[in-house]
């Protein structure tokens, strides 16, 4: 089992496109949160 | 009388050594309190497959082949991802998100701390390994044992066996490996920022609603995660739903238990020793520490550079918290803090991350699933 640079040369694009899809999902994620929290706070004159 | 001792003949060095790593694993349960649910029936299980011609596992007996019951368990229960799936929906069941529903930017170091899983997949991919089986490897950062159960099984990785071992030991060396990387990438003056943890309360729609949109988010843009993320989140819907609190006791108990009971003793099936010992057992075990310590600084790093642009700063210690291993990984962090300046509370931000870190490494488990070709 020896060095296979030409397959490690080929999952670098792999890595790229691996961490920019955990990127997007986790910041779509995040908008949703913040969404579903502001949609449900309760309202000022709730919390009076 | 000859029929009592021939098996004795049967006996290889090989099996000896597996009788060796059986007991260790045992040790390491029994003793030094390591992952004991899952080392301890994967130590024994070690042992029964490899006593000679060993009913446990399938066999030719007389010219007529005998399946073995840790086999069947096997093809039942792993080679179907079935037990992976539904120790999932346990783990769903424990964790509260509350912590990250309070402060939901805590996910990005979830997302940071997976870099370790793509750079182990280029490192396992130059030391000659296939694509397949790198990928498998690879999965051992995410330090989420049924997420490395299913994509190994899923790719058909010949190297189950020792990822598995991997996975759950680096688990369970969490408290070792992380904290010399932490402080290596860290300033004394970093590991000293002070973060307030503002309390807030989360609608009881919100916590509800939080499954459901992380499964129909992670499944849209990785089809391959639905069972990881659904059956995750399946739990997490029946813990907060409030409507199902037998159920949510069951899956966190009961289920959970079951599942790991037989979990540890089916992965046994592939530690046989013609397909254990051998040297990529030992490079997997090495690669695995790799992708641990770069999915530690990859979270580290992240925070430092986050620090560069926020005017209210991130302790960076917290971003190694973005692997899954929960809540092992929160706790270390807390402790260090602790260590560091004793009225330094970053126990809810750490457990933030941490199970940021849970949800991430299934989506990048399902990514590398959509991203790489069986």
């Amino acid at each position: 089992m020896g060095l296979n640079v030409e397959l490690f040369l080929q999952t670098l694009p792999l890595m790229g496109k691996g961490m920019l899809g955990i990127f997007v999902v986790t910041a779509v994620i995040i908008l949703s949160i913040v969404a579903l929290n502001k949609a449900t706070a309760p309202k000022d004159s709730d919390k009076k | 009388m000859e029929a009592i001792y021939q098996n004795i003949f049967n006996i290889t060095w090989q099996q000896i050594v597996m009788w060796v790593i059986g007991g260790v694993l045992i040790y390491l349960a029994v003793r030094k309190d390591m992952e004991p649910t899952l080392l301890l029936p994967m130590g024994f299980g070690t042992i029964l497959v490899n006593l000679p011609l060993s009913g446990a596992v399938t066999q030719i007996y007389d010219g007529a082949k005998e399946i073995g019951v840790i086999d069947l368990l096997f093809d039942s229960g792993i080679a179907n991802e079935l037990f992976p799936l539904l120790l999932f929906i346990g783990i769903g069941a424990m964790i509260d998100f509350g912590p990250l529903l309070s402060n939901p930017k805590l996910m990005l170091f979830g997302a940071a701390a997976q870099f370790g899983i793509f750079f182990t997949l280029s490192m396992a991919s130059l030391f000659g390994f296939e694509l397949k089986d790198a990928a498998s490897i690879a999965i051992i950062g995410a330090a989420d044992g049924p997420t490395s159960i299913f994509v190994a099984n899923y790719f058909e990785s010949n190297y189950l066996g020792a990822i598995i071992v991997a996975a759950y030991s680096y688990m369970a060396l969490v408290p070792i490996v992380q904290p010399p990387v932490i402080k290596l990438l860290t300033t004394k003056k970093e590991r000293l920022i002070r973060m307030p943890y503002e309390q807030k309360s989360i609608s009881k729609t919100t916590r509800i609603l939080f499954p459901i949109v992380v499964t129909m988010v992670t499944g849209i843009v990785a089809p391959r995660a639905v069972p990881l993320i659904g059956f995750l989140m399946f739990g997490n819907l029946i813990r907060e739903c409030g409507v199902l609190g037998s159920l949510s006791d069951t899956a966190q108990n009961v289920l959970a238990n079951l599942i790991t009971l037989l979990l540890g003793i089916t992965v046994a099936a592939r530690m046989q020793a013609d397909s254990f010992l051998t040297p990529q057992t030992l490079m997997i075990l090495g690669l695995g520490l790799i992708a641990f310590i770069f999915d530690t600084a990859g979270g580290v790093i992240f925070a430092k550079i986050m620090n560069l642009f926020l005017k209210q700063k991130i302790n960076p210690m917290i971003g190694a918290c973005g692997i899954s291993a929960f809540p092992m990984s929160a706790r270390v962090i807390h402790k260090m803090g602790l260590a560091e300046d004793k009225q330094n509370y970053l126990l809810m931000h750490s457990i933030g991350v941490n199970v940021s870190g849970q949800i991430a490494s299934v989506i990048a488990g399902g990514l590398i699933l959509n991203l790489i070709a069986r």
